[in-house]
């Protein structure tokens, strides 16, 4: 049992926070939402500089193979600044699969560029019908003599707007899977451009016949790869929420310091203490659960696996519905207003609790693998 | 980072679990098992000897006054292990709250008179803190002890003495000094339970059983030489046993232990084509608190990790406290629901049912005891968050 991290991931987790600090806060990010892309290529390449985005890239790759606990501290502190580029999407979840199931050329050809912030790829998976099963995917692939036609629709990819590459899931037969690998701008390649929620772009990206040669299926077997790739994003994502209900929090707390009512900071009232209490245990509850996510996330037992993640995801959504809708009630109307930090890590954390399967999905597939062993 | 125990670590849980099997008497095994507390003398006392003969009989004390010298990971493994085997818990009144006072304030005359009698299960201690206007307000306590040559002469109630009917010593917390701040006035009494005038009655609780007394003290002689420190410091060396020894106060090992009975239960309790751990409503319950708990369990280990560096009891213990009990509350809950109209027959043979409902009702005092967890609350406020 051991709590502490080395001082290369010590560095990790300081070396981003400080980043963000400096060239990343509050009004930068503001200015990075209202433009036009919505994300800003010079913190993408400034990211790049810092070797973050080659972070889970193992050293024999040419990356830093930080694994699961670097990119757990480095994603908290994404969180914590509320980071609009691509971070989780290309440099965690697409760059690991391309780690994981690309051939060695394939590594070679993507890995170096991705790592350089000179090429973007994000997975596009989701569908309306993977909602209740991972598995459960419509789009299809069928083989023919160039390589494959691929058609269907993929549902708020984030990111889908920013992306040279498109990692796309889809069906090449009555059950098997393959993951293909699709410049964003070929023909037949549409892209719906949406903001999310958390005022992040995204797009609904619609494929229709796109023909794509034989080498852009990424290798191995897609439906067992692909539930480890996903667990690996999902514990990123749950150390993101993490450091954003860390930060929110700690803003409700500043607040209550600082605003007075009855001539008393509101603070000092108990029922108000009580609730801020609640929200420290369940933010503890809810880093323990980063923990859990993140030691289990690559666990090769994918039962044992998902039933963590799900476990992870579960309380951790609960624990951030709970510290978001209570952070934006202790500030009253100022936590409305798009002025303050409150509002937007409210709606990061609500994107949290929809991503990546909901609360009560996770909590449905944790209660199913229950048992008396 | 690594959730896992070391192999150290596991090597010694293996031993912990060995020991259990074949130290712990069956006949004590199956008591806790069935929740009978009628021999809870015998078999606390029994337990803390066989324990004591292995010289495991105070896992937290160093070796210098006889414990195990073990880290606050095997402390907390050793619990753990010993609530899974249904082994009684050692009673805490003695070993984890006054012996710790007396190591650290005791006179080295207090400490051979009364440590070693701790440690081999001679005295059994109780503790007089709450009174019947003191209980969350403890410092504005009134119990009055008034000097009279080389004694205190005592006279007051204290009230919710846990176990105090078995006892032959009490720690108390008295009133010395009733004109300055409450807390500037209070002195910490070791008392002989024998001495004259004082009085013991039992009360009884929501479910049947006797676990608390009442105690009046009419009268009551104590040698000045029996209180610990200096007169009027008594609140410091309270507040100095609060932050002690709360390592294991989630009850982690308890909770994982009703929990899987609660498991077992569901699993042969059948509905429908299924059982009720396949019931959606009912085993989203138990998913739900299965999930609080695993969380709870890392929650603790990272608490002892920290505490193991720091050496600082720190305000995290009243997380662990509000927390843990809200679980095992929450499990005692769940044991009755399960069991439906059957939860309403009690007495007779003193079968599953009984059990779980007198549990259940039990266990409502977790979340008063110890500090209430809305007492606990306010520590988070004031101590982490620095409201």
């Amino acid at each position: 049992m051991d709590f502490s991290f080395t001082d290369e991931q010590q560095m990790l987790l300081d070396t981003s926070r400080r980043f963000i600090t400096e060239r990343y806060d509050f009004e930068f990010r503001k200015r990075v939402r209202d433009s036009h892309d919505g994300w800003s290529r010079e913190t993408w390449g400034q990211l790049a500089e810092l070797g973050l985005l080659a972070l889970i890239i193992p050293e024999q790759d040419g990356g830093i193979g930080a694994g699961p606990v670097g990119a757990m501290l480095v994603s908290q502190a994404i969180g914590e600044g509320m980071l609009l580029e691509p971070f989780l999407s290309s440099a965690i979840v697409a760059t690991k699969a391309i780690v994981d199931m690309g051939s060695a050329q394939q590594r070679e050809q993507w890995l170096p560029p991705l790592a350089a912030g000179e090429l973007i790829a994000v997975l596009a998976h989701d569908e309306n019908s993977t909602r209740n099963d991972r598995l459960n995917v419509q789009t299809s692939a069928v083989a023919d003599a160039d390589g494959w036609i691929l058609n269907g629709e993929k549902s708020a990819v984030y990111h889908a707007t920013a992306a040279d590459l498109l990692l796309v899931s889809a069906r090449t037969g009555d059950k098997d899977l393959g993951l293909f690998v699709v410049p964003s701008n070929i023909a037949g390649v549409r892209l719906i451009p949406c903001v999310t929620v958390d005022e992040q772009r995204a797009a609904t990206a619609v494929f229709e016949d796109v023909q794509i040669d034989a080498g852009a299926k990424l290798g191995g077997r897609a439906d067992v790869a692909l539930l480890a790739i996903l667990d690996y994003g999902l514990a990123a994502l749950c150390a993101e929420a993490f450091g954003a209900m860390e930060k929110i929090l700690t803003a409700t707390i500043e607040y209550s310091r600082a605003r007075v009512q009855f001539g008393a900071p509101i603070g000092s009232f108990q029922a108000l203490q009580h609730r801020m209490a609640e929200m420290l245990m369940h933010l503890e509850q809810a880093r323990s659960m980063s923990y859990l996510a993140t030691s289990h996330c690559t666990n090769s037992d994918a039962r044992e696996r998902c039933t963590a993640l799900s476990a992870a995801k579960a309380l951790m959504g609960q624990a951030a519905r709970f510290i978001g809708q209570q952070a934006v009630q202790l500030h009253g109307g100022m936590g409305m207003t798009d002025e303050l930090n409150v509002s937007h890590y409210f709606k990061r954390l609500l994107a949290f609790e929809l991503r990546c399967g909901t609360t009560d999905q996770h909590l449905e597939n944790y209660r199913k693998q229950l048992d008396v062993s | 980072m690594d959730l896992d125990f070391s192999s150290d670590e596991q090597a010694f849980r293996d031993e912990v679990r060995h020991f259990l099997a074949s130290e712990l008497p069956d006949a004590i095994r199956d008591r806790m098992y069935r929740g009978d507390h009628s021999h809870v003398r015998n078999d606390i006392q029994q337990w803390q000897k066989i324990l004591h003969a292995k010289g495991w009989g105070a896992p937290a004390w160093p070796t210098a006054f006889g414990g195990t010298g073990w880290s606050k990971t095997q402390q907390y493994i050793f619990e753990n292990e010993c609530s899974l085997a249904d082994a009684p818990a050692q009673l805490a009144f003695g070993i984890k709250m006054v012996a710790p006072v007396i190591m650290r304030f005791g006179t080295p005359e207090q400490q051979q008179r009364f440590l070693p009698r701790i440690l081999a299960a001679d005295d059994w201690w109780c503790q007089g803190y709450s009174e019947p206007g003191s209980g969350s307000d403890l410092a504005s306590l009134k119990m009055k002890a008034e000097r009279d040559g080389d004694e205190y002469v005592l006279n007051g109630q204290k009230v919710w003495n846990t176990l105090g009917q078995y006892a032959d010593w009490i720690f108390c917390l008295v009133r010395t000094d009733a004109t300055g701040k409450p807390q500037k006035g209070i002195s910490f009494l070791l008392i002989d339970m024998k001495t004259p005038g004082i009085t013991v009655r039992p009360t009884r609780l929501l479910d049947g059983t006797f676990e608390v007394n009442e105690i009046w003290f009419d009268n009551v002689r104590v040698p000045v030489a029996d209180r610990i420190g200096e007169e009027n410091q008594g609140w410091t060396y309270a507040k100095f046993l609060l932050g002690h020894e709360r390592t294991n106060i989630a009850g982690i090992g308890a909770s994982k232990r009703e929990l899987q009975r609660l498991k077992q239960r569901a699993a042969s309790q059948p509905k429908g084509d299924a059982s009720m751990l396949q019931d959606p409503v009912f085993a989203t319950r138990i998913a739900q608190v299965e999930m609080e708990l695993r969380a709870l369990e890392i929650t603790n280990m990272r608490v002892i990790f920290a505490e193991a560096r720091q050496q600082a009891p720190g305000p995290e213990a009243s997380m662990l406290k509000i927390r843990g009990t809200e679980i095992l509350q929450c499990i005692s809950e769940l044991q009755v629901d399960l069991l439906g109209a059957d939860a309403l027959v009690q007495g007779g043979d003193g079968g599953e049912a009984a059990r779980s409902t007198s549990a259940y009702l039990n266990l409502r005092k977790l979340s008063i005891f110890g500090g209430s967890n809305e007492i606990q609350r306010n520590i988070i406020a004031h101590m982490i968050l620095g409201l």
